[in-house]
């Protein structure tokens, strides 16, 4: 037995023994998913044990390196870790702006000592984090941005809005770009990171289309943040935005492989049946899919083996998106009027209704599509500038 | 299994694309075709195939073949696909050698010496209508003495006319919907009532029109065993269908990039086209829609040469993926060249030939994107 297939056996025992029945369901709406964080309040026993069993393992970052609180894992073992939890279908057992963004850029960027400090309480579910990139004046154009970090020697003054902030009204933290730096566009923005109770901060929820309101507006009126919490060099931040922008995208595209294994088109058998022109566009659809499941595979095993162009994120980001939207607009073609339901107990509150609609922000938040397919076609394919 | 080339596979690909490229650039193609070759491939050209390894990719090592899997053989046939490459490769060295894996070793050894050194064509006789309907075999073989006797028609049968063997799937019991009842025959080309019409297709390759009038084989011709054919004809469609996904991410690729080339040459209200926004972002959309594509292909693969259960399901996925994918790549690139793109002279009309011929053989993406709702029981 190789090596993988030893581990592959642990995991999988470890996972079967650990992974408590209730968490080994989909999740099916905003509350069976766990963030983490000072405040959060768990769903059920379950759920936090689930996530406090994954601590202790260090498997709610299984790729990331032991001393910054990670289970050490190399890239084949985690594969196969992803691999045996699909297959018990165990839920995430933490989902985390933590460790999908900020973690990446602060093990690339960040010092010793704020790797110490920052990353073993997202590992742990114990801090959440939101991200300050958005402003109203600056989406696509986002190196516009005006939010400004005044120095005052041993701290910046941070005054500005935010926008579209991710959970911020429930986070902890936040990584926030601030313009440090008013002569020089691209090399006068810094990467702060504070704590969102420090005063002057503020939040206040965007209602959105779906009726729910995920996203923020974030105002800072004077904010004093140490210099020591700072990624990276000063008016150096875009690099570190960028990179973390790769990370985001690279999680907002594995949308598109949502779902489990089974087909889309399997859930819909009975109305699929005397329906030939949806049950062609279903089946259209699942063939869509499994070629993005399958080159989502392609793409992490070449993105975690340093293979990948580094612009591919962008692709994969536009690819997940636009086929995750698809795959809400079928689901309400195959449920009918039954979709339509907004509030009923039955619809579980307007759920496909309320997701459906969520899904259109997908491929405008991380970047639009079109702004997707600008860098696909000058970075990857080298077509020239306008 | 990785969905990455490992060093032996990425080795392969170089040697395959160099050889490709050298030997049999779309230039090779454009002169069989005005030459108006009977066979519409070089026979120079399979025996080279044969130096190269190629030919047995598929032959276990112990009948002499390098017995390597689908991922291999979609390499070759990536780089056939982007060249235009004519040859026997898929029918033959693919599909063919699928189905004589199922025969005894009398009919082994008669058969894959001469695949293995790029001597022998096979042609394979399934389809009866014009469109891909394997399930539905009229073609009839009744017990005559000690062998049958085969008697109906089929067509779309690729380089038939220059075979030295034909692989016909004939009815031996059941009715015509039944998939019980299927055996396969290899009959030789001298066979007495085998007619075989050589039809010139879109893209150059030649197919042929079979009719076989009562034509007597032995017992010996049967391939695997009497009415159980269903099953052997199954994996040889599996290995044909992901073989021409594979051949047909090698046909959008090459479009694409050629068009591509296109977009940072061609000067209109002066500057290069691919400044444009308008076609900046087609041409990101299509490298998407070819890299999925290609994902796909390599899973299918990666699942046919692990004898997964999941693996037809993912080859018709396959098939169909790539199929929608090659038919952008090659619209789009027709459309992108403007009206060069309407020349002869130019070589991506050439790819939009090809593709419709890859698109049909071994069913459409519509036929696999409806196997794929069957298989997941919709």
């Amino acid at each position: 037995m190789s090596d993988l297939d030893a581990f592959r056996t642990e995991a999988r025992g470890w996972l079967e023994a650990n992974c408590p029945p209730e968490m080994r369901k989909p999740s099916r709406t905003e509350e069976d998913v766990c963030w983490g964080g000072r405040a959060f309040t768990f769903q059920s026993d379950a759920q936090k044990q689930w996530l406090d069993r994954c601590a202790a393992k260090r498997w709610t970052v299984p790729d990331w390196p032991k001393a910054y609180g990670g289970g050490g894992l190399s890239a084949a073992e985690a594969k196969v870790l992803r691999a045996e939890m699909a297959k018990l279908k165990c839920r995430s057992p933490l989902n985390s702006f933590g460790i999908w963004m900020l973690g990446p850029a602060l093990l690339k960027f960040g010092t010793e000592e704020q790797k110490r400090h920052y990353l073993p309480p997202i590992a742990r579910g114990e801090i959440r984090w939101c991200q300050g990139y958005s402003e109203p004046g600056s989406g696509s154009d986002l190196v516009s941005l005006q939010t400004f970090g005044e120095d005052k020697g041993d701290h910046w003054v941070v005054n500005g809005q935010k926008i579209w902030t991710s959970y911020a009204d429930k986070a902890d933290w936040i990584f926030c770009l601030v313009r440090t730096d008013k002569a020089n566009k691209y090399q006068g923005i810094s990467f702060l990171l504070f704590d969102m109770t420090t005063p002057g901060v503020t939040t206040k929820p965007i209602k959105l289309i779906s009726g729910n309101s995920p996203f923020c507006e974030t105002f800072f009126d004077n904010v004093a943040v140490p210099k020591a919490q700072i990624v990276g060099e000063i008016n150096r931040g875009w690099d570190v935005a960028k990179y973390l922008l790769g990370h985001e995208r690279e999680m907002i595209s594995g949308m598109g492989s949502d779902g489990g294994t089974a087909s889309l088109g399997s859930g819909f058998k009975e109305v699929l049946a005397d329906e030939p022109v949806l049950r062609a566009q279903m089946a259209l659809f699942d063939v869509e899919s499994l070629a993005f499941r399958a080159h989502s595979e392609r793409f992490m095993d070449e993105w975690k083996t340093g293979k990948a162009h580094p612009a591919y994120s962008n692709l994969m980001k536009y690819l997940g998106t636009e086929l995750n939207k698809k795959r809400h607009e079928m689901v309400m073609a195959a449920g009918g009027s039954s979709a339509l339901e907004w509030e009923s107990a039955s619809s579980g509150g307007g759920a496909k209704a309320r997701s459906w609609l969520r899904t259109k922000a997908n491929s405008i938040e991380g970047g639009t599509s079109e702004v997707m397919l600008n860098v696909v076609s000058k970075r990857i394919l080298d077509l020239p500038g306008a | 299994m990785a969905m990455i080339l490992n060093d032996e596979q990425s080795m392969l690909r170089d040697s395959a694309r160099n050889f490709m490229k050298t030997e049999a650039p779309v230039a090779h193609l454009r002169k069989f075709r005005d030459m108006n070759c009977k066979d519409g491939f070089s026979h120079g050209l399979w025996k080279q195939f044969a130096e190269m390894g190629f030919t047995g990719v598929l032959i276990p090592e112990a009948d002499g073949g390098l017995g390597m899997g689908h991922v291999e053989a979609g390499i070759v046939l990536e780089e056939i696909g982007r060249n235009l490459t004519p040859s026997p490769f898929l029918t033959t060295s693919i599909a063919a050698v699928e189905a004589l894996k199922a025969a005894d070793k009398a009919m082994r050894d008669r058969w894959f010496p001469g695949i293995i050194k790029g001597e022998a064509v096979i042609g394979l006789a399934i389809d009866e209508s014009a469109k891909h309907r394997p399930d539905r075999i009229a073609c009839v073989a009744v017990r005559s003495g000690n062998g049958f006797k085969l008697s109906g028609t089929k067509q779309f049968v690729v380089q038939g006319a220059s075979a030295d063997m034909i692989i016909v799937a004939a009815r031996t019991a059941g009715a015509a919907d039944e998939t019980s009842g299927i055996t396969l025959f290899a009959v030789e080309k001298s066979a007495i009532g085998l007619t075989l019409d050589a039809v010139r297709l879109v893209d150059s390759a030649v197919g042929a029109h079979v009719k076989l009038d009562n034509v007597e084989v032995t017992a010996d011709a049967v391939i695997g065993q009497v009415d159980g054919g269903w099953a052997t004809l199954g994996k040889v469609l599996n290995a044909g269908r992901a073989g021409a996904a594979a051949e047909m991410v090698g046909v959008g690729c090459g479009a694409m990039d050629m068009t591509f080339d296109y977009l940072k040459q061609r000067k209109q209200f002066g500057r290069v086209i691919g400044e444009f926004q308008a076609l900046q972002h087609r041409a990101a959309h299509l490298y998407g829609e070819m890299e999925t594509a290609r994902s796909i292909v390599l899973k299918a693969q990666n699942l046919l040469d692990e004898n997964a259960s999941t693996a037809e399901m993912y080859v018709s996925a396959a098939k169909a993926k790539a199929g929608l994918a090659c038919n952008l790549a090659v619209r789009e690139g027709v459309q992108m060249h403007g009206g060069m793109g309407m020349t002869d002279d130019y070589d991506i009309g050439l790819y939009m030939k090809r593709d419709r011929g890859l698109n049909e053989f071994f069913g459409d993406a519509y036929f696999h994107a409806n196997r794929v709702a069957q298989l997941n029981g919709y």
